[in-house]
């Protein structure tokens, strides 16, 4: 039997309309992917990891940004892993089925796509203002906010996983419930986690809002916590908008060590996701 | 004999488990307090914001979110500015990612090889992995000069001698504006929605849909009747999760919205946004009224994003539940 030809005609329309919105979308991605290539490979040089920020009008590298941004990415992680582990354990595990575990898992989704200028906001004003001024500090204690609430996703996630099964032979051998937790839980649902933790360090890598009134910058090397730190997102921001085009220069060259890091780690991470299932 | 052993067994096991009873009792209260840290942020940052923003607030009252006049030297602060551009270019985002996610879905779902599906679902979600300040300088250095030599010219030419649309499309084409901004939103969120629609589309019971092709269905009544009917609270509730992304995104837009505090209809005009005001200004606020300004704008996008995403997440638990999940 012969499909109608106007029921013919509006699946082919579908079936071309899906077709299109996907190369649309690969397409943008592909075209800034492009751009941040060539402009970032351009200015790629030895002496951008060698020498510190310039002032306007001469040449420079990005070595206190990197190294900034490396300070308060790892500072970030050690403060918000843990207690980012720790949360979604008791949403998981240790709190499962109280109406605490369910406000907090609920408010956490929202506190996972919140406005993270926001957050920068709030270290502002509880960090910043009572120091005094911008530190490295406050930055990391931002990009910390910022990944807490993932590692508390990911790690309820993968708890959930984990079979009931594997709870009661703990149990059965009489082991108290937070050792269950540490040695058969932890253990089974460890690579999920990691692949957690390493997302949400691709996504703070990139994060500029949050530093904006938190770390700020510095033009200088400074390995000071307690003082503004220089990082690689605020400087590009900075670069960016500035009207310099040794600047600008500087600005894609650290766009581009940015988003191939980020990307790098975004692929890895799913890739290794992907077998750690298949096996 | 036998009595001895089994009383050493016993005293032995009695102070251990006593103390793994503590151990438990300590675990548990340190998981919840990290449980309860997770509010104490979410709570502090409505707090501080309100508290931050009160001398605004007192000062000018509910006409702060009415007037549009920011005036920085004569401090006079009124936010309907950026208030409207960030609903004007989370609109234009949206009209342009909705059908677009919905379509990607579609194609992973129903059409793409199935080889082929997992690296396009990666890609793009890759769009979503792109620090959103590249977004910005691509936005600035590439997009923004296309548009003004390529679409604008075009479309103040076309559209902006229609008696109907004028008023939007009217103006020089400089490239830096709502419409440009719109866009880049647009693409920011197209795989935050994409994503949520393709895992539900997949999550359609295979009775359902082998029931409407077994009545002569096609691809598209599947979708149009079935799919969509069936997912239809989820693909509400990722379009709220795609708009409360849109209302906070913040550097992409500071790079492509002009930053600038004049009320203007037309789409092609620069205008300012809720965060990108705030990132442009907050460390050059010099006084504490326009400080505290900037950041009663702050508190007024976490209220909109916190109800738009509260939105969100009720619908997606909606459909959770009716398929069958706890979580």
């Amino acid at each position: 039997m012969a499909i109608p030809a106007r029921r013919r005609a509006a699946d082919i329309a579908a079936f071309a309309f899906a077709t299109a919105a996907t190369l649309f979308g690969l397409f943008w991605l592909a075209w800034i992917l492009w751009t941040t290539m060539r402009q970032g490979a351009a200015a790629l040089t030895p002496q951008l990891f060698r020498e510190m920020t310039p002032p306007p009008g001469s040449s420079g590298g990005l070595l206190n940004a990197f190294y900034g941004s490396a300070v308060m990415i790892s500072l970030g992680v050690v403060i918000g892993t843990p207690i980012g582990i720790a949360a979604g354990t008791y949403l998981a595990e240790h709190g499962r089925y109280t109406r605490l575990a369910a406000v907090v898992s609920f408010l956490n989704d929202i506190l996972l796509s919140a406005p993270s200028i926001v957050i920068g906001l709030f270290i502002y004003t509880l960090v910043v203002r009572s120091m005094g001024h911008f530190s490295g500090l406050a930055g990391a204690l931002a990009l910390a906010m910022i990944l807490l609430p993932i590692v508390v996703r990911t790690t309820e996630e993968s708890l959930r996983l984990i079979p009931d099964t594997m709870r009661e032979a703990g149990f059965a051998l009489g082991l108290p419930r937070w050792r269950v937790t540490r040695q058969i839980l932890y253990k089974a649902a460890l690579s999920a986690i990691l692949t957690g933790v390493l997302l949400g360090v691709a996504r703070i890598a990139g994060e500029t809002a949050p530093l904006l009134f938190t770390a700020l910058n510095n033009q200088f090397w400074s390995s000071s916590l307690n003082a503004p730190l220089a990082n690689v997102p605020v400087v590009i921001f900075q670069y960016a908008m500035s009207p310099y085009d040794e600047w600008h220069t500087l600005a894609w060259a650290g766009a581009f060590v940015l988003t191939a890091f980020v990307l790098v780690l975004n692929v890895l991470v799913r890739l290794l996701a992907r077998k750690g299932k298949q096996r | 004999m036998n009595a001895t052993p089994a009383r050493s067994f016993e005293s032995a096991s009695t102070p251990d488990r006593r103390s793994g009873a503590r151990a438990d009792r300590l675990f548990q209260l340190i998981t919840a307090g990290a449980a309860i840290f997770v509010l104490l942020i979410l709570g502090g940052t409505a707090a501080s914001m309100a508290w931050g923003g009160r001398l605004a607030f007192k000062t000018f009252g509910w006409r702060f979110i009415t007037d549009p006049t920011w005036d920085a030297v004569g401090g006079h602060f009124g936010a309907l500015v950026p208030i409207y551009g960030t609903l004007v270019t989370s609109a234009i985002a949206l009209i342009i990612a909705v059908p677009v996610s919905i379509g990607i879905a579609l194609f992973l779902t129903d059409i793409a090889p199935r080889w082929t599906r997992g690296p396009i679902a990666i890609a793009i979600e890759l769009l979503a992995a792109i620090p959103s300040i590249i977004y910005g300088m691509w936005g600035l250095f590439v997009f923004a000069p296309f548009m003004a030599t390529h679409v604008e010219p075009w479309l103040s030419n076309h559209l902006g001698t229609n008696a109907v649309l004028a008023p939007l499309f009217s103006g020089p084409p400089i490239g830096i504006g709502m419409l440009t901004a719109g866009i880049v939103l647009g693409i920011m969120v197209i795989p935050f929605i994409a994503s949520v629609a393709r895992e539900v589309f997949s999550a359609v019971p295979p009775p359902l849909r082998e029931s409407a092709v077994a009545l002569g269905s096609t691809r598209w009544e599947i979708l149009s009747r079935v799919t969509l009917p069936y997912t239809r609270s989820a693909v509400i509730g990722a379009i709220f999760l795609g708009l409360g992304r849109a209302l906070g995104e913040t550097m992409a837009v500071t790079f492509v919205l002009g930053n600038a505090h004049d009320l203007s209809a037309s789409l092609l005009m620069p205008s300012n946004s809720i965060a990108a005001a705030i990132a442009n200004e907050f460390t050059e606020a010099d006084t504490d009224l326009y400080r505290s300004s900037l950041i009663a704008l702050g508190f007024l996008l976490f209220v909109v994003t916190f109800i738009v995403l509260t939105i969100a997440k009720l619908l997606l638990l909606r459909i959770n539940k009716q398929m069958g999940r706890t979580h």
